[in-house]
């Protein structure tokens, strides 16, 4: 059984966003982890082609465009994810027979990258003002080599670590929404990681908080 | 998606106005929007805003070998990526056509002017050379994506920084940002773009029209120039009709914008290199605006730990054991693997002709010569006519097609299965010959 000790790996690294900064599209933010920056923007609900359409609910795509080349495989399996979540707290069923498109496009990756494509892409879909029943965050933790659990890992110590592991947290129960992992670990170190992250998704879920306050701050 | 379409009134609104000297905005004629240029983390990546047009450029490099008919000359790559963020006209993985002219366009400008010294990239002549590559991201659509993006290009290739290479005798080797300073790139020249938007057949001209601008235009002339007064690429479309005069007077307007916007760049350049260099920290994040109400910032924080490996424990004892047992692979001829029994067939067929079709199949592999076969099956079809009361088919010669009665029991429904062919799983091949 792995031991969790001290707290001193346990932090998250500084975030900001900033929301509605392009005039385009419906809802747009970004999301800052340290270094890791990230661009959402979502259009909707709009026009759908008949061929995507579904009867009864909305059709959400998901884009993620890489910084340099064309997106590729590992851009795809990101985009099943977010979508995944998207689709479990997006009130779909409001808007059937209509589109909305979220895209994602990379600024700077220094680890914790499909966390920061989650939070960035929940203040987005708050900023275009879409019916949501929950909102959800990201949070990614690594098993580095001792068996420590480093929660929003840079990009080095991605590098290092023996499991790396990203789950979207729901608002509302502090549920797993989503789970994305890669590498070894054993059940305990799951659950741990499980139970930390539910911990780190309250300081961001507080962080959302704060930013929507400031932001209606002069209206309300 | 589809973006909205222009209404009539506010074309004729547009129009108007700009008969009038007056544009949206407020702008002059000739002028500029704000311009603000800021860099990213990484050597080569750079964001220009143009107004609320928004455009990010990062430059990266590998090595690679050269082209045939050019061994000692690196390669340039300009990408423009018409982002479905900046436009719900655009989409996502189609080069339609704006995409295909702001790509020539760039190639033009910034390829065929030479801005770039391509022989400094040679590594080892004939072999590897540098690649850079450009990939131009357009965020925010709100006009005169041409210039923004010519712009970012020329400055994140004045920011880019390619990895130091040492060459001893036949050894190439390349090193880190770490080991070694990485070295910037030899730019000769900075040709920049200015667009300018034609009214009412020529009579009427804008310089840097916003989106609404180049929706209503007639034409427009982009002029790439450097800040030495040499003009790089001169390209006019929409089949608008320049005098002479007109062209000249862009080309002195756009003489006096590129001198201005080069100096900004400079001074942008200059500005990072500083930050750099006292260490400060640099990027995306530095430039998020602090005072504005929509953006927020949050230290590092820790997070609580106490009670985790309680929760965890509990957890993992509260849920249901793993199954022990797995059912091991059987290997019942060599090459095929077999895990469980698989389930009964549910297609509904019936039990008889289950046991025709095994019949059948049990002639067929028969090899007891054919006399035999034709014996057997022509019993069997005594068999089978006896207790199909008469229905029989005659099928083609083809080895191919197996005819089976979908239900013999039934007489009535004899006359509509004759001549119908039906394919069995089993590719078992039979001939039946007609009775009368």
């Amino acid at each position: 059984m792995m031991e969790v000790c001290g707290s001193s790996n346990v932090t998250l690294r500084e975030f900001g966003s900033e929301q509605s900064l392009l005039s385009r599209p419906d809802g747009s933010a970004s999301f800052i982890q340290g270094d890791t920056s990230v661009l959402a923007a979502v259009y909707g609900p709009a026009e759908v082609k008949v061929s995507k359409e579904i009867y009864d609910r909305a059709t959400l795509e998901v884009l993620i465009q890489p910084k340099v080349g064309l997106p590729s495989v590992r851009e795809r399996a990101q985009e099943q994810c977010v979508r995944e979540t998207c689709e479990a707290s997006l009130l779909l069923s409001l808007h059937p027979r209509s589109s909305l498109t979220l895209i994602l496009q990379l600024i700077h990756d220094d680890g914790s990258l499909l966390s920061c494509f989650l939070n960035a892409a929940c203040v987005a879909l708050m900023d275009a003002g879409l019916p949501m029943s929950r909102l959800f965050c990201g949070v990614t933790c690594a098993i580095d080599a001792d068996g420590q659990i480093i929660t929003d890992p840079t990009a080095a110590q991605e590098k290092e670590s023996r499991a790396l592991m990203t789950f979207a947290i729901d608002a509302t129960e502090r549920q797993v929404m989503m789970s994305s992992t890669r590498g070894s670990f054993s059940v305990h170190e799951l659950q741990q990681c499980i139970a930390v992250s539910q911990k780190a998704s309250e300081k961001i879920f507080q962080f959302y908080r704060d930013s929507v306050r400031r932001r209606y701050s002069k209206t309300l | 998606m589809k973006d909205t379409p222009l209404s009539n009134c506010e074309r004729d609104f547009l129009l108007k106005a700009i008969e009038e000297k007056k544009r949206l905005d407020g702008r002059q004629t000739y002028d500029y929007r704000k311009m603000k240029i800021t860099f990213g983390t990484d050597f080569g990546c750079c964001f220009v805003d143009l107004g609320k047009t928004r455009v990010m450029a990062q430059v990266s490099g590998e090595l690679v070998t050269p082209k045939e008919n050019r061994p000692n000359e690196g390669i340039m790559f300009f990408n423009i990526e018409l982002s479905p963020m900046a436009s719900p006209a655009f989409e996502a993985g189609r080069q339609s056509e704006l995409s295909v002219k702001l790509n020539r366009q760039l190639e033009r400008c910034l390829r065929n002017s030479k801005c770039l010294d391509t022989e400094s990239l040679c590594v080892v002549s004939g072999e590897k050379v540098w690649q850079i590559r450009v990939d131009v991201h357009m965020l925010n659509h709100d006009g005169n994506l041409m210039d923004a993006a010519s712009i970012a290009a020329i400055t994140a290739l004045c920011h880019f920084r390619r990895p130091d290479v040492g060459i001893q005798g036949d050894d190439v080797t390349v090193y880190s940002p770490e080991e070694r300073d990485p070295i910037p790139l030899s730019i000769y020249h900075m040709p920049i773009s200015v667009s300018f938007s034609f009214f009412q057949q020529g009579t009427y001209l804008l310089v840097d029209p916003c989106e609404r601008e180049e929706r209503v235009m007639d034409g427009l002339l982009m002029i790439a120039m450097n800040k030495h007064r040499e003009i790089c690429s001169i390209q006019s479309s929409g089949g608008i009709m320049l005098l002479k005069e007109q062209v000249m007077r862009c080309s002195k307007i756009a003489s006096v914008k590129v001198s201005e916007i080069t100096e900004l760049i400079s001074k942008a350049l200059e500005n990072d290199k500083k930050a750099r260099k006292t260490g400060g920290k640099c990027g995306f994040a530095e430039s998020m605006p602090q005072e504005r109400i929509t953006a927020l910032k949050m230290d590092e924080t820790p997070v609580e730990m106490t009670d985790v490996t309680d929760r965890a424990n509990d957890i993992v004892q509260k849920a249901e054991a793993p199954p022990q047992t797995v059912p091991s692979p059987l290997v019942p001829v060599p090459g095929v693997g077999q895990v469980g029994q698989g389930l009964h067939n549910t297609w509904g067929l019936e039990e008889e002709e289950e046991e025709e079709e095994e019949e059948e199949e049990e002639n067929d592999n028969d090899n007891s010569g054919e006399e035999q076969e034709e014996t057997k099956m022509e019993e069997e079809q005594h068999e089978k006519e006896e207790s199909r009361g008469g229905d029989v088919v005659e099928i083609s010669d083809s080895e191919e097609e197996e005819v089976v009665i979908l239900h013999p029991e039934k007489p009535d429904k004899a006359p509509t299965n004759t001549g119908s062919s039906s394919y069995q799983r089993g590719a078992a091949t039979s001939k039946k010959k007609q009775k009368q």
